[in-house]
Formats: structure tokens, C-alpha cells, sequence
């Protein structure tokens, strides 16, 4: 019973012992709105970030308070009044990257598929996005992607007052460099 | 017992395996440092409506303020209810680092030149470390520059000289209610008479209402405790200063509008020069302009 036990223990630490986790916490997730009247830009150098080396699942969290502005009034009103983050602390992303495999991973970045929920002021939507993913020789993983967002799909209401200010689009880039987590 | 603690290490690696996305997602929060989350937003100005509130310019940051206070309301329509009788205040203040920041300005109102220390050194926050309110000092001194009252006495310049000390304690409760306490003490190194003390002790209480995103209704009352001034200002008894107004927030401009009894627009004109009675109409309409300009840009956009 005991060597059963104990066999059963082994497997299951086996098992674990794949089951690796790549993490970062000094992520950058820069984020660009481009209008007529003026060009806005954040920067967060705090995101984390974890993926499971093993089958490719992958989460993101994102304080929003985070985001530094050139203009410091601007990062009063983003947090005070759009993405409310007294209310709102963190954006979310759960997903999986599809087909993942560590062992193809070479310096060279390749694209893969990223499928998830991202969370922001409240609101889950579903979003598909490609991701480039490489190994560097240091073991590290680097993920970067490029994609966009609707403020208004999230419910962030942009005064009419200054809508010209705001694209209706955000460009989102993310970078990410994975240690392989103890 | 060891059959138990055998079936638990199995359970513990079990659950360790079955890691799905929200296990993932758990041990990324649970793992992370917990961070302050510091309050911000307690009022949307530097000022209240004439006097400071807790609130800083950021590092890098340049203030322009401009604020009107029209005449009376109650003086006619020959003055049109006071639009013609305005005094005028402009000034900067600039954020030598989020905490502290200087400013001078010149008003029209006694043609008074003033110089502003602002310290903000504590600050409301969650979190990992919590602190109940923002507290900040603010220190102010004027020179009136007009032409002596009496050119045949020997005048001292010291005489031009006055001085204002205010301790703001602010609280912002949840996302809609600010509340704000300022003991204050003005000095001033002439008076018209021995009845009139040089130092007025005064207490404030401000609050900021928000309605909307972009709009907030604030008021400011100060109260002297009597037996402090004896003189009257143009014939007229000094009186407690009490004002209310709304802010308008655009992009980089706060409009603030208000209605005040006070004509100065300065913490020693609310307290000690303030002559108007709301009672009696001696109302004056007012406005400040805030525009914000970003002199050094944070480290991030360099």
C-alpha cells in the first residue's frame, strides 16, 4: 500500500516537474492613441505575466495605475475618469497560445495564435491576436505583440468635450521577457 | 497518520498539476508584491475656489492660473450687477517634485505681489502601506506694493509685508466626497490699530462634491474666532469668507466658476479682508482658469 502510495506520489511530482512556468514582473505594456489634435502615450514597465511552458497557457495582469503619461494630468483623468482604477485595479488577460511548443522556439521569433478573455474596466471580451514568441540563449522567452482595442467596447465613456483628443482605436504593444520561475 | 499525510501530499501534487488559467492567474496575484495605491483626484485644483486645496502640481509641471472676481452683484445694473469692477489675479506655480512646489503671483486687488511654498507630506493611501488623509503645508507672503497711506511718517518696507500659514488636512471619501480642514494663521506686520492683532487665528473647512466625471461642486468657509480685528475695511465690518463654485474639467483646462463675498484670491484676503454679507447681497461672481504645461517630461519619455 505504502510503495503504491509512493509510486503514485512520484508520478504526480513527475508530472509536475513538466509542468514549467516562464514568468515576468517587469513586463512593458505601451499603449498609443494618434489623433489630429494630439498623440497620447503610456507606458506600464510592472506588467506579469505567466506562461505555462507545458501547455502553452498564458495570463497577464496590468495595474492600471501603472501607466505612466507624458502629461500628468492626463494620467489623473485616465485613471480617474476612463478606466476608473479606483474601481478597476487591474486589466486581465487568461488565454492560450496555440500550438505551443517550447522546444520550437529558436532566436528567431515565430508567430503563433493567442486566444483569450481580456478583462478591462469591467468588461470581458473575447479577443484572437498573434503573438511573436522566441528563446534567447540565456533560456529566456521574449513574446511581443502588436494589437488594438476599442475604448468603447470596454465601456470607458470619453467625454464628448475632448473626443476629438482620443482615438477610437488604441494600439496596444506588448513585450515580455519570460524567466523560467523556480 | 502517515497514510494521511501520504494521501495529502498526493491531493496537494494532484492540485498542483491541474493548473488551468485561473490557478495560473491566482498564483501570479498571490505571488506579487502587495503596492500602495495612493489616492488621487481628492479635488480637481490646486485651489478650492480662492484658497489652495491639498492637491500638488506634478514634477515638471507649470500651472498658469488666472482668477477674476467681478464687483458686487447687489451694486446695479449702472455697474452691471459688478462685471464692470473686476480685480484680477495671475500666477504660476510650478512642481519642483509631485510633493512640493513654489509659485508667485500679482493681484490687481491692493496691488499685491505673493510667493507661495506648498508642501505636501503626507498622502492618503491603500494597500500595502495605508495612511488616512493628505496633509499639506502652504506658506504664502505678500508684498503690497501701493503707494504708503501716510508718505509723511517714516514707512518701513517690512510694513508692506504679510504673511499666511495653513495646515490642509483632506479626505476623499470614495469617488464622490472630499472633505477639507485648513487651521490657519495670517501675520500681519502693520495694523491699523492696537485693537487689531498682527496674528489672526482662522479655521477652514472646504468640500468637493463630484457630480459627474468632469464637474464637481466645491465650497470654502473660513471662520475668525472674534476679538481679533476691530477695524473696518471701508467702512464696513470684516467678515467670515464663505464661497461655492463649480469645476469644469476639459482636456488640460479646469474652469472653475463660483460665487463668493470674498474679493481677494488669496488665503490673507478670505481671512481679515473679506467684507461682503451674503445676507446682503454682496456677492460677487468669480472665475479661475487653470492651464497645465509639462516643462520636463517623466523619465519614461525622455
Amino acid at each position: 500500500m505504502k510503495k503504491i502510495t509512493i509510486i503514485t506520489a512520484l508520478l504526480f511530482l513527475g508530472f509536475v516537474g513538466f509542468a514549467q512556468n516562464h514568468i515576468t514582473r517587469t513586463g512593458t505594456i505601451q499603449f498609443f492613441s494618434e489623433t489630429d489634435i494630439e498623440n497620447i502615450e503610456a507606458i506600464n514597465n510592472q506588467v506579469s505575466s505567466v506562461i505555462n511552458t507545458e501547455n502553452g497557457e498564458i495570463v497577464f495582469s496590468v495595474l492600471m495605475k501603472a501607466f505612466t503619461f507624458e502629461k500628468a494630468l492626463m494620467q489623473e483623468h485616465f485613471n480617474e475618469k476612463y478606466v476608473e482604477s479606483e474601481k478597476f485595479p487591474k486589466a486581465k488577460f487568461k488565454g492560450k497560445v496555440t500550438n505551443f511548443s517550447l522546444s520550437d522556439l529558436t532566436e528567431k521569433p515565430k508567430e503563433f495564435s493567442i486566444t483569450g478573455s481580456l478583462l478591462i474596466h469591467g468588461v470581458t471580451k473575447e479577443i484572437n491576436e498573434s503573438i511573436m514568441l522566441s528563446k534567447n540563449n540565456k533560456n529566456l522567452i521574449i513574446g511581443t505583440s502588436t494589437f488594438t482595442v476599442k475604448p468603447e467596447d470596454y465601456s470607458i465613456e470619453i467625454p464628448s468635450i475632448v473626443r476629438g483628443n482620443i482615438s477610437k482605436t488604441i494600439e496596444i504593444k506588448v513585450k515580455m521577457d519570460y524567466e523560467k520561475m523556480d | 497518520m502517515k497514510r494521511w499525510i501520504n494521501i495529502l501530499c498526493i491531493v496537494f501534487f494532484c492540485s498542483g498539476n491541474s493548473f488551468a488559467q485561473d490557478d495560473l492567474m491566482n498564483m501570479l496575484d498571490e505571488t506579487a508584491k502587495p503596492v500602495t495605491n495612493f489616492t488621487i483626484a481628492t479635488f480637481k485644483s490646486t485651489r478650492l475656489v480662492s484658497g489652495h486645496s491639498v492637491e500638488t502640481n506634478a514634477k515638471g509641471v507649470l500651472q498658469f492660473l488666472i482668477g477674476h472676481r467681478f464687483g458686487r452683484i447687489n451694486s446695479g445694473w449702472r455697474d452691471l450687477f459688478g462685471i464692470d469692477n473686476a480685480t484680477i489675479r495671475t500666477g504660476f506655480d510650478y512642481g519642483l517634485t509631485d510633493n512640493l512646489n513654489i509659485g508667485v503671483g500679482r493681484s490687481s486687488f491692493q496691488k499685491t505681489y505673493d510667493g507661495t511654498f506648498k508642501w505636501r507630506f503626507l498622502r492618503q493611501k491603500s494597500g500595502a502601506q495605508n495612511f488616512p488623509i493628505t496633509a499639506t503645508f502652504v506658506s504664502n507672503i505678500y508684498v503690497d506694493s501701493r503707494e504708503w497711506a501716510n508718505p509723511d511718517r517714516e514707512n518701513y518696507f517690512s510694513s508692506r509685508l504679510n504673511y499666511n500659514h495653513s495646515l490642509l488636512l483632506a479626505r476623499k471619501f470614495g469617488d464622490v466626497l472630499s472633505l477639507q480642514l485648513m487651521p490657519t494663521i495670517i501675520h500681519r506686520n502693520l495694523v491699523k490699530t492696537k485693537d487689531d492683532q498682527n496674528t489672526i487665528y482662522a479655521m477652514g473647512i472646504g468640500t468637493s462634491v463630484r457630480i459627474s466625471g468632469s464637474l464637481r461642486l466645491n465650497a470654502e468657509f473660513h471662520y475668525i474666532p472674534p476679538g481679533q480685528i476691530s477695524s473696518k475695511i471701508g467702512g464696513e465690518e470684516v467678515q467670515n469668507s464663505f464661497s461655492i463654485g463649480v469645476d469644469l474639467e476639459t482636456g488640460g483646462h479646469v474652469f472653475q466658476l463660483h460665487l463668493t463675498n470674498s474679493r481677494g484670491m488669496t488665503e490673507r484676503y478670505l481671512v481679515g479682508e473679506t467684507t461682503g454679507r451674503w445676507i446682503n447681497g454682496d456677492i460677487h461672481f468669480g472665475f479661475n482658469v487653470s492651464r497645465v504645461f509639462t516643462v520636463r517630461k517623466p523619465k519614461e519619455f525622455k
